[in-house]
């Protein structure tokens, strides 16, 4: 098994997934990403998943996991670089993300987060 | 002597001694309905080598067309056809090229230029009308392809794609909304927005003439993928009697934004991406 | 990669093998000349339905075939398992549109993505899943 590599950016996480994704992997992701988030005190996550061309809902409900979980740590976590194909096939499948946030690449991902960094800072 | 079964006839000798006389009269008949739109030499060398290639299967003993031996036939004369289709020949403009050498071989055997009698020639005439079926399934096969092709064509011209404002691109649908025509539109407009990382899109469907359930639900549905994607998709120029089907259907557009007419949509996309738009008086 | 066969068996015993079927649907699915669209509706189905044979049937086996009629192709995926079975189809079919938990999901999501879906199930008997995809 290949451990997603989670780089830190200013106080930004980014995981980008280049791999066909086992359950574990994702699983392992998701921990891997709690952590990180906790000790680095980071305010953003972002997965690119530009790479994926499939999601199904075992890795449709790990978006939202660790949406809810980083948020636990008061970080927003946005999903960038979905292909078409992929979320036409989310829709269908009936599968919602919750409260993730999308966006079509990593650079407005991070504008995003930005954005929302500017609006939260005390 | 062959190798397969023995002919119970003598249709190959026959063929053999009479193809100059044949082909000649063949081609005479067969370039009569195509009016010149094939040059005479073309068809003559189409022809000759479909004769060549029938008389040594002929020989082979074999009638039956899908046998190995009628392999070279069953080849030059699918060519054959499709062309013609391609070429936007009629069906009988087609057909004729194979049964034109029935008539060529009725008469020459009638004037008793060439030896033959009523076996060879009920033989003969068994085999020619299942080449004849075969060039009609070849066209018809053919025909499909480009009618194919064409609606692909014609879906890919009736559905531009167009950005309208630096971020925001619009789709203006027009005519009648088939399930299939939307989904390719959608797919279409979801792939721009990666391309052109342009964060809004606009659907106008003022020229749609109706709107069934299912189309509605591809609406729908593409507004929500292109919302997890990561971008906004409105929905302008919804006429009245349309929007009337769409309650009437008890489809729920829910939080999806809708605009009267192109023109709101885009002032709507504008403002969201923090473009402020001024009168240019005063 | 070498052309796929008209048919392969694939055993679902671990996690890994899930990623295999949705490799080889994939290298069919193209071999058939779906959309990617199609592909990728094709490829999520039977990712939730290799997951469901080895969550709840305890794993099983995995066949892809590749079809044709007319001029039409297609694939056909079937998942077969001799697990618990699932007593009460109806339920395991309701749609989870806004749940997103439980097996719901996985069989009715997976229902929506493809052109035929039969299910042959029952307490105590197994569970075959046969789903089908044709190139428009």
């Amino acid at each position: 098994m290949e451990r997603i590599p989670i780089l830190k950016i200013g106080d930004v996480l980014l995981a980008s997934i280049q791999i066909d994704l086992q359950d574990r992997d994702v699983l392992a992701l998701q921990e891997d990403l709690a952590e990180k988030i906790c000790s680095s005190g980071a305010r953003g996550v972002i997965l690119d998943i530009s790479a994926v061309d499939i999601v199904d809902s075992f890795i449709g409900r790990m978006f939202a996991t660790i949406a809810a979980t980083s948020r636990l740590f008061d970080a927003e976590t946005v999903v960038v670089g979905m292909r078409p194909a992929v979320a036409i096939t989310l829709v269908e499948l009936g599968l919602t993300l919750g409260e993730v946030r999308t966006a079509l690449d990593l650079e407005k991902g991070l504008a995003i987060l930005a954005a929302l960094g500017d609006r939260t800072d005390r | 002597m062959t190798t397969g079964p023995e002919p119970t006839d003598n249709l190959a000798a026959l063929l053999r001694a009479g193809t100059g006389a044949l082909t000649r009269r063949w081609i005479e008949l067969a370039a009569a309905p195509l009016r010149g739109r094939l040059t005479v030499a073309e068809l003559e060398r189409e022809l000759t080598e479909l004769f060549r290639a029938l008389v040594a299967a002929v020989e082979s003993g074999s009638r039956d067309l899908q046998s190995e031996p009628y392999a070279e036939v069953r080849a030059l004369l699918s060519d054959m056809s499709r062309h013609r289709a391609r070429s936007g020949f009629t069906p009988t403009e087609t057909a004729v090229g194979v049964f034109t050498l029935k008539q060529a071989l009725f008469e020459l055997v009638d004037r008793a230029e060439i030896e033959g009698d009523l076996r060879e020639v009920l033989a003969f005439s068994l085999l020619l009308d299942a080449l004849g079926l075969l060039t009609f399934e070849t066209y018809a096969k053919a025909r499909e392809e480009v009618i194919d092709e064409q609606a692909e064509q014609l879906l890919e011209l009736t559905t531009p794609v167009v950005k309208v404002w630096e971020g925001v691109l619009a789709v203006p649908l027009v005519g009648t909304l088939d399930s299939a025509r939307t989904q390719v539109v959608m797919e279409k407009l979801l792939e721009s927005l990666v391309g052109s990382g342009a964060e809004h899109a606009i659907i106008d469907i003022t020229g749609v003439l109706a709107v069934d359930t299912q189309v509605a639900q591809h609406l729908l549905k593409t507004v929500m993928a292109a919302r997890l994607m990561g971008a906004e998709c409105t929905i302008s120029g919804i006429r009245p009697h349309i929007a009337q089907t769409i309650v009437g259907l008890g489809i729920e557009f829910g939080d999806i934004t809708t605009k009267a007419t192109l023109a709101d949509a885009l002032r709507h996309a504008l403002t969201r991406s923090g473009v402020t738009i001024s009168s240019g008086r005063g | 990669m070498t052309p796929p066969a008209a048919r392969e068996e694939i055993p679902i015993t671990a996690d890994e093998d899930v990623v295999r079927v949705r490799q080889a649907v994939r290298s069919y699915a193209q071999k058939a000349k779906l959309s990617l669209v199609d592909q990728t509706k094709l490829v999520t189905a039977t990712s939730e339905l290799a997951r469901n044979t080895l969550t709840y049937g305890g794993g099983g086996t995995a066949v892809v075939e590749f079809l044709t009629e007319g001029r039409r192709s297609g694939v056909r995926a079937s998942f077969q398992d001799d697990g618990p079975g699932i007593p009460d189809v109806d339920l395991a079919l309701t749609d989870g549109w806004t749940s997103g938990r439980g097996m719901g999901l996985g069989l009715s999501g997976a229902r929506r993505l493809v052109d035929e879906f039969t299910l042959d199930t029952g307490a105590g008997q197994g569970t075959t899943v046969t789903v089908v995809k044709w190139s428009r």
